[in-house]
């Protein structure tokens, strides 16, 4: 198959970016799309020319590394990681654009890569238990019904790639808020910090600058681990629960109201 | 050099890590924070040893070249964690753990060793648990298990076929909240390019920030090595792409000693290769194997789609060769069991190089739902690749590198022969012997993390030390050898990028030294890792610009690193005169085919020893003495 692809590129997080466009010719159906873009790099390096930057690491889908924009949509056609989707899945002689996720929140380090730290930063904020190593309580001593595991496995399999974000036309990432606190707040073991965890975990994404959900429902359209918008209306229970609990001086303007 | 004291606690096996523990030295809780440790790598082991020692109150660096500390290669463990609770009452204890271990690994590990991991595991679960990992539950709560190969009980406790994922998030929130807490800082895309020893001791490393292409300095007081295994020598293989060996290598330059670097394990279930320009093989779990029924047609060259061959014109090779773990026969046999069937002309799909994992008689007999709970998500993962559906038409799958047994030497603190370098999780050679049971490799990185490096590098940290600077002259020398290298990488010049070289050496690997090696294999593939290498250094490109973001350059770095160590790994394959485990030589087999050790010369760890760019690996032997189990041939029949 032939392809000719709009690549954004950028040098680094300060310079002004471009499109630039590249042919791909006689690539196999079976390719995934980052073997197609290894594919192109190796010519480019034979060519004298500078390759392609982009991230990826497992290329199975569950590394959250990964994260294209491929023809306006985080992750292409699929709604699988941008690992996932094959060249099978285009027509041969397309035109392809393919971009960074686009976020203020997340600033392009180079071309197809970015900066998603602000993530980890709001799990810092309260995505755990609480609990350090040492030694624990029987598991079998708090039973867990497997429809309550089964749920909150649901939401405990995002991988954190901010495809959300990157969908979202707020760039918010309630998203993946919500399916952190969703599957802690439902165990046994999340309840202690239950409360906390929702409120820091608002705060941090109003200090990083993700936007405001306003119910467009993009993030979960895209979202390759199909977590559903309920983890939105979780985290939105959890917050105002935990808000009525404490003095609201500065409310943080996450969340709609 | 000779090969340090392996420091095992005397006394009975069932009471020497509470011996070694007991007996360990403290530092107080006030004087903590003045002590450094570096960890190189947030995988399991890493990310469990990074909180763990930082909620002691040590001051913790942790260092991972992805943009995440999450995204560690541990994320793709699908299948689950050994543990020998005993739970579903069938009389498992920590001595079966410990005997099937041993057994599994070929009786090429160490007692004492693997008695501790076997302790440990229980706790681990309860752990895991604490943290709100969501492990699969049984109608009325409590945690579900099930089979992996090699053992006749269900002790493998799982989150669906996403094991890793939720067991490295929850190391990972807990090594975040240790960042929140300002115990723990976390240097995302940096990567270790040396150890820097001073007065014979490991206090710190050389980074690059992968961001800004800074070469960066930072000192310790003991430095962890988790930085995970190196089957990506294969190029492909089910490793994640960045997957690689520089942090052990260059720790193996400065005379820390590398273990069985030949032992390396061949995954039976992988999804087999289909083009030139592959760029990973993708496991399917272990656990499959649990209802898949594995088979071949009985006439080579049988073309019918697998529907239409009758159930007496299929041959299920594992049923029959080993009619008592039959699909659950353990990695290495099944895996060569596979090669053995490809290689008589059975094999299926376009390249014969297949066979077939089928759920038919599992969802007839249990039920379609069934199935899709317990491998729901592997079944789609695999549809995705494919684009064939499994529970209408079998699997086919194909053996592919995936993990490492050999790694760094360490004694029984898991120090290597550097004093004050650790190394943890799958970098270190310890409890597989030469061959890892299915869903213990979590189990030991998560072991050696949350429950050994905490307590034997808190000792090694008890010894006073003068407070190293990075202005030391040891940190002049070890950056100017970094830039050095990395200005030799970029002034080759040449016209091929890094993968070209790869590729040829993971071909040359995967051909003599994968799953059936020999002499004059093992001999030639010596020569032409040679050439591959002379290549490399005068056909190289990299893109320009050090000071910067340089991906290629990243890359070119490992590959260098990886054309040292195949050689290494053939050296120690052709040094090995016997088959045992993944190491299997096909001058020594039994008249049946099966692995023929010879436990009279090789009852042996080997660890080789760096002798320079030109000199020859010296290699050093540690005597394994078996008291607690009967050597034995193998049988899984
Ligand atoms: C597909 C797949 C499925 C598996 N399933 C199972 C299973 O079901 N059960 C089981 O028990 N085992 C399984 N395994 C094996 C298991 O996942 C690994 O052995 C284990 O996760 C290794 O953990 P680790 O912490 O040692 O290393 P890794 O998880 O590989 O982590 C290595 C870390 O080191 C860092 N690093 C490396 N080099 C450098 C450097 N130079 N500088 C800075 N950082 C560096 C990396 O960034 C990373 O953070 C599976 C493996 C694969 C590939
Ligand atoms: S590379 Fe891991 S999810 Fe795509």
């Amino acid at each position: 198959m032939n392809f000719t692809l709009e690549i954004w590129r950028q040098f680094d997080t300060g310079e002004e970016g471009r499109y630039e466009d590249f042919t791909v010719e006689g690539i196999d159906p079976e390719a995934s799309f980052l073997e197609m873009l290894d594919q192109l790099n190796e010519r480019l390096t034979e060519e004298e020319r500078r390759t392609v930057a982009f991230d990826s690491d497992c290329r199975e889908g569950i590394c959250g590394t990964c994260s294209l924009v491929i023809n306006d949509t985080p992750h292409g056609p699929r709604q699988v990681t941008s690992c996932q989707t094959y060249m099978r899945d285009f027509e041969d002689g397309a035109t392809i654009r393919v971009e960074p996720f686009r976020s203020t929140t997340f600033p392009v380090i180079r071309d197809l890569v970015t900066d998603r730290s602000a993530l980890d930063r709001v799990i810092q904020a309260g995505g755990y238990t609480g609990a350090t190593t040492g030694p624990q309580p029987e598991p079998n001593s708090m039973p867990v019904a497997p429809e309550v595991q089964e749920k909150a496995m649901d939401a405990a399999i995002c991988i954190g790639c901010g495809a959300c974000v990157a969908a979202c036309p707020n760039g918010a990432a309630m998203l993946f808020t919500g399916a952190k606190v969703t599957h802690l707040n439902l165990l046994p073991q999340g309840q202690a910090e239950r409360g906390n965890r929702a409120n820091s975990m608002v705060e941090q994404m109003d200090e990083e600058g993700f936007g405001g959900c306003t119910n467009f429902g993009e993030c979960s359209r895209v979202c390759p681990q199909e977590i559903s918008l309920d983890v939105i209306g979780m985290l939105n229970r959890e917050y105002r629960k935990a808000r009525l609990s404490r003095d609201p001086k500065d409310p943080p303007t996450m969340l709609a109201q | 050099m000779r090969l340090p004291d392996a420091k095992i606690p005397p006394g009975p096996l069932e009471h020497k890590w509470q011996a070694w523990i007991d007996q360990h030295r403290l530092v107080g809780p006030n004087n903590r924070s003045g002590k450094n440790v570096i960890v190189i790598g947030t995988g399991l082991a890493g990310a469990s040893a990074a909180a763990s020692l930082a909620a002691q109150g040590f001051g913790v660096k942790s260092f991972c070249f992805q943009d995440s500390p999450r995204r560690a290669h541990s994320i793709a463990a699908q299948g689950g964690i050994n543990a020998s609770k005993d739970y579903a009452n069938e009389g498992d204890s920590v001595r079966r753990l410990f005997a099937d271990t041993m057994k599994g690994g070929d009786f090429r590990s160490r007692e004492a060793n693997v008695w501790r991991l076997a302790e440990l595991s229980e706790n681990i679960i309860d752990q895991a648990v604490a943290q709100g990992v969501p492990f699969n539950r049984e109608y009325g709560g409590q945690l579900a298990t099930r089979s992996f190969g090699g053992v006749l009980v269900q002790r493998t406790f799982y989150s669906r076929g996403q094991t890793g994922q939720q067991l490295l998030l929850g190391a990972y929130s807990a090594l975040e909240q240790q960042v929140a807490a300002g115990n723990a800082v976390v240097h995302s895309r940096h990567e270790m390019l040396d150890v820097v020893i001073v007065d014979g001791e490991a206090r710190g490393v050389i980074v690059r920030n992968l961001v800004t292409g800074e070469i960066e300095r930072h000192a310790a007081d003991a430095v962890i090595l988790a930085s995970g295994g190196y089957t990506n020598v294969y190029y492909l293989s089910t490793n994640a792409m960045g997957s690689n060996v520089t942090a052990a290598w260059r720790a193996h330059r400065h005379g820390a000693l590398m273990a069985n670097p030949s032992y390396t394990q061949i995954h039976p279930t992988c999804i087999p290769q289909s083009g030139e320009y592959q760029s990973k093989l993708t496991l399917m779990s272990e656990s499959l194997r649990n209802d898949g029924r594995v088979w071949v047609p009985r006439k080579g060259g049988d073309d019918r789609p697998p529907a239409e061959i009758p159930e007496d014109e299929r041959f299920y090779y594992l049923e029959e060769r080993y009619p008592s773990f039959g699909n659950l026969a353990p990695r290495d046999i099944a895996s060569r069991a596979a090669k053995v069937v490809c290689d008589d002309g059975l094999g299926v799909g376009p390249t014969g190089r297949g066979v077939y994992l089928d759920f038919r008689d599992a969802i007839a007999q249990r039920g379609r739902d069934v199935v899709e709970v317990r491998y729901g998500n592997l079944f789609e993962m695999y549809e995705n690749i494919t684009g064939e559906n499994p529970y209408e038409t079998p699997m086919m799958i194909y053996p592919a590198p995936h993990y490492a047994m050999g790694g760094l030497w360490v004694d029984y603190e898991l120090q290597t022969t550097i004093p004050g370098l650790f190394a943890i999780g799958e970098a270190n050679f310890s409890d597989h012997g030469a061959n890892r049971l299915g869903a213990s490799a979590l189990m030991q990185a998560l072991a050696d993390g949350y429950f050994i490096v905490p307590h034997t590098v808190a000792h090694h940290l008890t010894a006073d030390r003068e407070s190293v600077s990075t202005t030391d002259s040891a940190f002049d020398t070890a950056q100017d050898a970094v830039e050095s290298h990395i200005t030799r990488l970029m002034d080759v010049g040449g016209t091929k990028a890094a993968q070209v070289f790869h590729r040829e050496l993971g071909n040359v690997m995967l051909d003599y030294c994968g799953m059936a090696r020999n002499a004059p294999g093992l001999e030639k593939a010596l020569t032409e890792i040679g050439e591959i290498r002379e290549n490399f250094w005068s056909d190289l490109r990299v893109d320009p610009g050090r000071d910067e973001f340089n991906q290629s350059l990243e890359y070119a770095n490992r590959v260098s690193d990886f054309l040292e160590l195949g050689e290494l790994m053939c050296l120690d394959a052709l040094r090995r005169e016997e088959s045992c485990g993944g190491h299997f030589r096909e001058e020594y087999e039994t008249d049946d085919g099966e692995a023929l050790r010879d436990d009279e010369r090789f009852a042996k760890v080997t660890a080789w020893e760096y002798q320079g760019d030109d000199g020859d690996p010296v290699p050093h032997d540690e005597q394994l003495s078996f008291e607690n189990v009967k050597l034995a041939t193998r049988s899984y029949k």
